[in-house]
């Protein structure tokens, strides 16, 4: 991977990604330290309001920064931004500060069942029981590294290691809307019924993505996440007053 | 002060510059696929470059005025005609009450863009007038045109003699600056990017010099291409991390996809290369089962020729004043 600048003394890189993107790339695998670092990254680029800059994007261990080009750049669009990141970033992010936290946001689910068809079949897969997979699930708060793969949809993660599964060789055609799904030790919430690669094992009654509402999504890049368990009876009383209120 | 839609045509949807600013939240940019014919449009209507125009792809919609207009049309030659004249691309025209625009035969390119002076009356949704198909929201109810949708505009031409304002409009002359036309390419250019380098040198030298074809399962998210399939040289797997319009990405069965206007925010895949933003438009014209080839370009390269098209649409909307006075004076 190119560095473009070896002067910024701590840990990231810039590459660009085509003519109107760049890519700020803050180490690599998933580790919420890292997740942080990003969403702290991306906090910092959006304050700044670099002219131009349309979306600033966080990932596990990247940040995209989208841009339009400038007419008083000309030719060399990609380094003046790249520079201008660089000196936002120097100034903003120091690696023994830690990044402010995210909210942290409670998202009750119904496991098992007809909620979570894939339960059992992750309890066989992990060598446990159902509450288990549950207890492990909901016991510990997670981290939101990005929203992605559709509207309002959270990558949450890391999990506890015992419950390590990958994806379904075979990803479902329809997945219904408040799916909350496992795999590769993240949880997904499908906002919107889709097709879907990971394990259900409950759903939510929570409305992930509301494009006539302020903010539009339930959970940003950087908020961590509990997920709370609930009965079929309480899940769909929760599920009736989110239809009321958006009545 | 509306328009009732008679046939909807193929694939009709209203689309600005995008939904720009909530890719973090990953709602998809969206807006037109060719966002040079999406932006001739809109300035030859007198309008600013981020009015929503109605994208229509292939075989047209019939559209009746119950008002007076002016529209602009540009992009694809899909046989446009007024109460069966043809008409022409490129040029305001003014629409009695009770005019039939219609659409013919395609004679060059994939998608055209109508736009109204004064726009149409859509809600903005997350700073968009822009029509995302699968999220089912924005432009007209979410969706495509479909037989007696009824469209509002926003600002009706209500000057009292329109013949006198068509023959004022015909009168001026309009030449489009050169870089603003789509010559057409045998090969779009593409830069190399950070993943390159994890796909085989031969199929990376296969995408540069291989000729692919578009796929019938091509849409708005992307266009997938068939031809020599491309592989890593291992296969670890990647952190999902943010796409760009024009990002080539290769899933493990090797096939790349170009992704489009209402690509994913987010993808895990490798991307072989990204299309340089000014050759966009030309893929975006392109028909399932075209040609298609790639070219390497420098980076410093494709951002000169991008901000040379920016400059032209500079010069274009200066020149243009004296439709957009015209248009606004009565």
């Amino acid at each position: 991977m190119p560095r473009v600048n070896d002067a910024v003394p701590q840990g990231w890189t810039v590459v660009p990604q085509g003519d109107r993107a760049l890519l700020l790339v803050f180490g690599d695998g998933i580790a919420v330290e890292v997740g942080r670092r990003c969403a702290a990254a991306a906090a910092a680029l959006r304050q700044a309001a670099i002219p131009g800059v349309t979306d600033v994007v966080p990932a596990f261990n990247s940040v995209a920064v989208h841009y339009q080009p400038r007419p008083s750049c000309s030719g060399a669009a990609f380094r003046q931004l790249a520079d201008e990141i660089e000196s936002v970033l120097a100034c903003t992010l120091d690696a023994r500060q830690a990044p402010a936290a995210g909210r942290q946001i409670e998202i009750p689910v119904c496991y098992g069942g007809q909620f979570g068809p894939d339960l059992d079949e992750v309890a066989a897969h992990c060598k446990l029981d159902a509450a288990d997979v549950v207890r492990l699930h909901s016991g510990q708060s997670a981290y939101v590294f990005m929203l992605g793969f559709a509207p309002g949809a959270p990558y949450i993660g890391v999990h506890d290691k015992r419950l390590a599964i990958g994806r379904r060789p075979t990803p479902r055609t329809a997945v219904p809307a408040g799916s909350v799904a496992i795999a590769n030790l993240q949880t997904m919430i499908y906002p919107n019924v889709s097709p879907g690669g990971w394990h259900i094992i409950g759903a939510t009654p929570s409305i992930l993505f509301d494009p006539a509402k302020t903010p539009s999504t339930l959970l940003a890049p950087g908020d961590t996440v509990r997920f709370v368990p609930v009965s079929p009876d309480e899940y769909l009383a929760l599920k009736q007053e989110q239809e009321r209120e958006q009545a | 002060m509306s328009i009732t839609v008679l046939k909807p045509g193929l694939l009709s949807s209203f689309q600005d510059l995008g939904r720009k600013g909530y890719q973090h939240l990953g709602v998809p940019v969206g807006g037109a696929m060719d966002s040079r014919a999406h932006r001739l449009a809109n300035l030859l209507a007198g309008n600013p470059q981020d009015e929503a125009t109605l994208e229509i792809t292939l075989s047209g919609p019939t559209l009746r005025f119950d008002s007076p207009a002016c529209i602009a049309i540009a992009g694809a030659a899909l046989g446009p005609t007024v109460n069966g004249k043809p008409v022409p691309n490129n040029r305001p025209l003014v629409i009695r009450q009770g005019d039939v625009l219609a659409f013919g035969a395609r004679t060059a390119g994939l998608r055209a863009y109508v736009a109204w002076h004064g726009g149409i009356d859509l809600p903005v949704l997350l700073s968009s007038r822009s029509t995302y198909l699968r999220g089912g929201f924005g432009g007209y109810k979410g969706r495509a045109l479909r037989t007696n949708d009824v469209l509002r505009l926003r600002s009706p031409l209500d000057g009292p003699d329109l013949d006198a304002l068509a023959r004022e409009l015909w009168n001026i002359k309009i030449y489009l600056p050169a870089p603003l036309g789509l010559a057409p390419r045998s090969a779009v250019r593409a830069m190399p990017g950070a993943h390159t380098s994890l796909f085989k040198d031969k199929s990376v030298d296969d995408f540069f010099s291989s000729e692919y074809r578009i796929s019938p399962q091509s849409e708005r998210m992307g266009y997938r291409l068939e031809g020599n399939t491309l592989e890593l040289k291992s296969n670890a797997q990647l952190l999902s991390e943010a796409t760009s319009f024009g990002s080539v990405q290769v899933p493990p069965d090797g096939k790349p996809i170009v992704l489009m206007a209402d690509r994913q925010t987010t993808g895990g895949y490798a991307k072989i290369a990204h299309i340089a933003s000014v050759d966009l438009p030309a893929i975006a014209q392109c028909m399932p089962g075209d040609a298609l080839g790639f070219m390497p370009v420098e980076l410093q390269e494709a951002q000169a020729l991008d901000m040379q098209r920016e400059e032209a649409f500079e010069q274009l909307c200066q020149a243009l004043a004296p439709v957009r006075r015209l248009l606004q004076g009565d």
